[in-house]
């Protein structure tokens, strides 16, 4: 790595997510990539959800911070490989435990038949991020964003968070 | 090899009218809950409309945008398929207006997307890269709509008399719609020669077993079909298409190079 993609390294670490700002970019899997390409240095990031509303200013606090380092540096959208949830780090899901949201399971190994589109693995337990609870029930597929859905614990009450594996 | 421009318009078109018909439910779900929902899947379906229009603009070149596609084309114009573009409740005359029937956009939701993670599935070997690297992204997102329309599919279905009234009335309402993805239009036999795009008649065994069987959980049954084939993917719509677009496209034809 040359000194130029470690510095922009380090200042792009510092980023968190606009929605969820206690865990980075990099942690998410949105940074991908400092590139240092014979034309020029290149950042690359890769969108969460195809209509995620935070990936114009998750672009706009990367260039914003490139400027401020006095880096000219392109930065570029990549959509393959997809991005997945599998990507964070365990250090990551464990700060979205402490924020409050259940964070994602594996994701299922793939299945060839056309019921996989429709079938829930059975032991998809997600446990209340406030009392550890096991006992929950999901309230909507679909929570504040669409990264997330809304369960409910049955032990403490207390509705959350479960960011779903994508 | 070119890839088939229409064909992406196709399913940018389905996308985006889909979004834009689904968004009519910010602020007025029947639950909190199925408000933030929808909202999301409209997200979602935008979001997968987007990253399409901007494909064929790359392809297409010169000044085109996403922004022109979206908003500077007409009804004619437009590839998506009829069902898409109907509104949440059932058949009416012409001039007669009704309220928003929440059974109406589950099952159009349930039966596109049951078809859509079909499509979006055989579309991650597309020949074009571009378009198989948004079939990748898409998929996820489409089975988590196929998860929630399914799930309120059963609950309505198997519910209260009233429910399972309504919810049957939108099956037999829109199912016959659903010939339509079975047609072969000139747009989708070229990319299915380029390889660009998956042969939808190979996917139907896989969309009847889906739906079959939501239909019989849900106690629901399915209408037989004789009659019209709708054509909207060649840009033969209904009525409810120019009212849909005059809402979704005035603000940027008002304001053609404005910025927000
Ligand atoms: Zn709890």
């Amino acid at each position: 790595m040359s000194t130029a993609t470690e510095r922009v390294w380090a200042a792009l670490e510092a980023l968190t997510d606009p929605e969820i700002p206690v865990v980075t970019l990099r942690e998410l899997g949105i940074l991908r990539e400092v590139n240092d390409a014979p034309d020029g240095l290149e950042v690359v990031i890769t969108p969460t959800y195809s209509g995620c509303p935070a990936m114009g200013q998750i672009e706009d606090d990367v260039r914003a911070t490139l400027a401020e380092l006095g880096v000219a540096a392109r930065v570029v959208t990549r959509l393959s490989p997809p991005w997945t949830t599998d990507w964070m780090s365990d250090a990551a899901k464990a700060k979205l435990h402490a924020y409050g949201i259940a964070p994602p399971h594996t994701r299922p190994p793939a299945d060839v038949s056309v019921m996989r589109f429709i079938k829930r693995p059975v032991a998809d337990v997600v446990s209340c991020p406030h009392c550890g609870s096991s006992h929950t029930v999901v309230t909507s597929q679909f929570g504040s964003t669409a990264c997330k859905a809304l369960y409910k614990c049955l032990d403490c009450q207390e509705p959350f968070d479960y960011f779903k594996p994508y | 090899m070119s890839t088939p421009i229409d064909y992406l318009l196709h399913l940018a078109d389905n996308a985006v009218v889909l979004g834009q018909r689904n968004a009519e439910w910010c602020g007025h779900g029947p639950i909190l809950e199925e408000d933030l929902a929808l909202a999301n899947v409209s997200l979602d379906l935008i979001g997968q409309a987007r990253l399409l229009y901007q494909r064929v603009a790359e392809l297409q070149g010169g000044d085109a945008t996403e922004d022109k596609l979206a908003y500077f084309r007409d009804a004619h114009e437009f590839r998506n398929y009829t069902l898409l573009e109907l509104p949440h409740h059932g058949p009416l005359v012409g001039y007669a207006a009704a309220d928003r029937d929440y059974a109406t956009t589950i099952v159009r939701n349930f039966l596109y997307s049951a078809l859509m993670v079909l499509v979006w599935d055989g579309l991650q070997n597309s020949s074009d890269a571009g378009l198989a690297a948004i079939a990748a992204k898409s998929i996820k997102e489409a089975s988590y709509h196929l998860h929630h329309a399914r799930d309120w599919l059963v609950r309505m279905g198997d519910g209260t008399d009233e429910s399972h009234a309504r919810v049957q009335a939108a099956v037999n309402h829109l199912m016959p719609y659903t010939e339509e993805f079975w047609t072969i239009s000139p747009a989708e036999g070229a990319a299915v020669a380029a390889h660009v795009a998956v042969d939808v008649w190979a996917l139907r065994p896989a969309w009847d077993a889906l739906v079959n069987d939501a239909l019989a959980e849900a106690t629901l049954s399915r209408p037989n079909f004789h009659g019209y084939v709708t054509e909207g993917k060649v840009g033969l719509h209904s009525e409810h298409l120019g009212f849909l677009l005059a809402e979704m496209q005035s603000l940027a034809r008002a304001h053609p190079d404005g910025r927000w």
